[in-house]
């Protein structure tokens, strides 16, 4: 990313980020990935157009039905369209899965940063406090929170937020220590930077590369937390839907009408994998030290 | 060594302590009223209830006189079980949990390790990617789905084994300990394949090759111990993830164990019960997450040398 200057006519180099590119580009089981991510962000944001039915609407009459040309998935109990509520099941677990990410991603990066960068005892005070919610059996602590404060989803991605930004603070933390010490930034210092911008032009932009890698792996994490916390009957409340729910749905009636675990069941399991062998790819293409083939 | 083991130790208590106060000043500022029942209750009674709980006191006090006896090992009496304590209910339910988790640690380890060494052996070949692939679909797959999926296939479909209970039916204890084990039997795999691979690229291993030793003599002597720290490292939080594995292993089949018991207690508002758990799972993770810094510190002679130098 510092590119180096140089007054010979130097061959000319490629930047992390082609590099990057280029080895992601041959990764096939990446591009899957990325092409289901993409397919379902489309997705997700068209779901009411694209939706067959209304998510709500309910045929008494007609019951649970096997998938048939009118319901391609089938329908629930309730005689409500199964694809339908994948449809915004999926909208919802992904919105989760982002906003909550996106929650731990700031938190985890600016505590990260500026403990690395503060060193000393700051640092071993902040990474202290992070070893003691460390230790703190996270997914009590969100059941805890849950039951306590009420079942809403404002909360569910913040419990969730606050709770995945831990790795990422240590993760950003040893990143800065290492570059702390570097050349660079030893001459921005001298020539008399301030430290905040040291902190955001030089160290930030450098640890780029693992915090992208590791925010594409909290992303199924927290959308699989969602679901097992909507599965407990603690996250997402119905009439909502959600993949965890739909799950938990399924389970109840899984002996006559198997299909209502099935179709839920695949569409989670399918978005956990390609979203990981998409954070797997990235992860062997921005840090080629990890990946030695 | 000792003096490595004796600083974490000390470092775990204020982990503890942050731990316990944390729960504390949370569950009691959880709106409502623990003691509030569906029935009315007369007046008297409540007061009385409220005196046995130590409820009419300050908070501050509350805490220090729940300090004074979570030292001496008691977790006070139950909220809603009325007439047990809360050690009763741990002591009813902490058998099955431990039972499972140690059935699921061991197919995680026997699975994970075997299928990881094996697929390291021949990289990038089918015999890496088969096992790979079937691991990845292991991490995918949770257990909430997991375990009702082997439940349709195996309880109700193919009736083989039986879909739930602990200890009542032979064969019982099969479905959970698989379920519960599958994601961690997966990390282990891309862990201990990761770890072998690395070793094995090491001159250590080329050295022993030149000496003209046997391969698998390689594999298991010199590359094993080293192939195998990624893997230590993971087992200690993977005791965590069991242990929140647990609640929804131990409600699809109806295990009467900790994890159901949390669930329940969270639901019910059982104040004492919800401490109770939360401490001893936490002191249970501070516990195992040192053993596996300790075994890891053992198993890297680099990391060995560092502790028995500096004072640090």
């Amino acid at each position: 990313m510092s590119t180096t200057t140089s007054t010979l006519p130097a061959e000319k180099g490629t930047s992390l980020w082609q590099d990057a590119w280029v080895r992601l580009g041959k990764n096939r089981l990446a591009l899957f990935g990325l092409g289901v991510l993409s397919l379902l962000v489309v997705v997700s944001l068209l779901t009411p157009w694209l939706a067959p039915y209304p998510y709500d609407l309910q045929n008494l009459e007609l019951g649970a039905t096997p998938p048939s040309w009118d319901h391609w998935l089938g329908t629930d109990t309730f005689g409500r369209d199964l694809l339908t509520r994948i449809l915004y099941g999926g909208r919802v677990s992904l919105a989760v899965g982002f906003v909550a990410t996106g929650v731990a991603l700031l938190i985890g990066v600016l505590y990260g940063a500026i403990a690395g960068y503060a060193g000393g005892r700051i640092d071993a005070a902040m990474m202290r406090f992070v070893d003691i919610l460390y230790a703190l059996p996270f997914m009590i602590f969100i059941i805890l929170l849950m039951v306590i404060f009420g079942k809403n989803i404002l909360l569910l991605f913040l419990a969730i937020g606050a709770v995945e930004w831990l790795t990422m603070a240590r993760i950003v933390r040893g990143q800065v220590q290492n570059l702390r010490h570097q050349e660079f930034v030893e001459a921005a210092t001298a020539i008399g930077l301030s430290r905040w911008a040291i902190l955001h032009r030089h160290i930030i932009p450098n640890t780029l590369g693992p915090v992208i890698v590791y925010t594409t792996l909290t992303i199924p994490n927290v959308m699989l937390l969602e679901a097992f916390l909507s599965f407990l009957g603690l996250g997402i409340q119905p009439p909502e839907s959600s993949w965890g729910l739909l799950i938990n749905y399924g389970v109840e009636t899984m002996e006559e009408y198997p299909w209502l675990l099935i179709f839920p069941g695949l569409a989670l399991s399918i978005t956990l994998f390609a979203l990981n062998f998409l954070g797997d790819g990235l992860r062997d293409a921005l840090d080629p030290k990890a990946s030695k083939d | 060594m000792l003096r490595f083991t004796l600083i974490r130790l000390l470092q775990a208590i204020p982990v503890l302590f942050a731990v316990v106060t944390l729960t504390f000043f949370l569950v009691r500022a959880a709106p409502g009223d623990p003691l509030a029942s569906d029935k009315a209750m007369p007046p008297e009674v409540y007061a009385e209830l409220t005196a046995l709980y130590g409820l009419d006191k300050p908070v501050w006090q509350q805490y220090v006189s729940y300090l004074g006896n979570l030292l001496q090992g008691e977790f006070g009496p139950s909220f809603k079980y009325v007439g047990r304590t809360v050690n009763e209910l741990i002591a009813a339910g902490l058998p099955a949990t431990a039972e499972l988790g140690i059935y699921a640690m061991l197919v995680a380890v026997l699975i994970g390790v075997s299928a990881g060494v094996f697929a390291a052996l021949r990289p990038n070949s089918a015999q890496d990617y088969v096992p790979m692939s079937v691991a990845m679909m292991g991490i995918c797959m949770p257990s909430f789905l997991l375990g009702p999926l082997l439940v349709l296939v195996f309880g109700l479909w193919l009736d083989w084994l039986p879909i739930s209970g602990w200890g009542v039916i032979p064969g019982d204890k099969i479905l959970p300990a698989i379920t519960l084990g599958a994601a961690y039997a997966a990390y282990v795999a891309r862990l201990s394949r990761g770890g072998m691979l690395e070793v094995m690229s090491q001159d250590y291993i080329r050295t022993a090759r030149a000496k003209g030793l046997p391969e698998w003599r390689i594999v298991f002597k010199h590359g094993l111990r080293g192939g195998l720290i990624p893997v230590v490292a993971f087992l200690g939080p993977a005791f965590a993830g069991l242990l929140s594995g647990s609640f929804v292993v131990e409600t699809v089949f109806q295990i009467p164990g900790m994890g159901r018991l949390y669930v329940q207690g969270a639901f019910n508002r059982d104040y004492t019960l919800i401490m109770g758990t939360t401490v001893l799972f936490a002191t249970l993770i501070i516990v195992f997450n040192l053993l596996s810094d300790i075994l890891s510190v053992w198993l890297n002679p680099k990391l060995r040398q560092q502790y028995q130098g500096s004072s640090q």
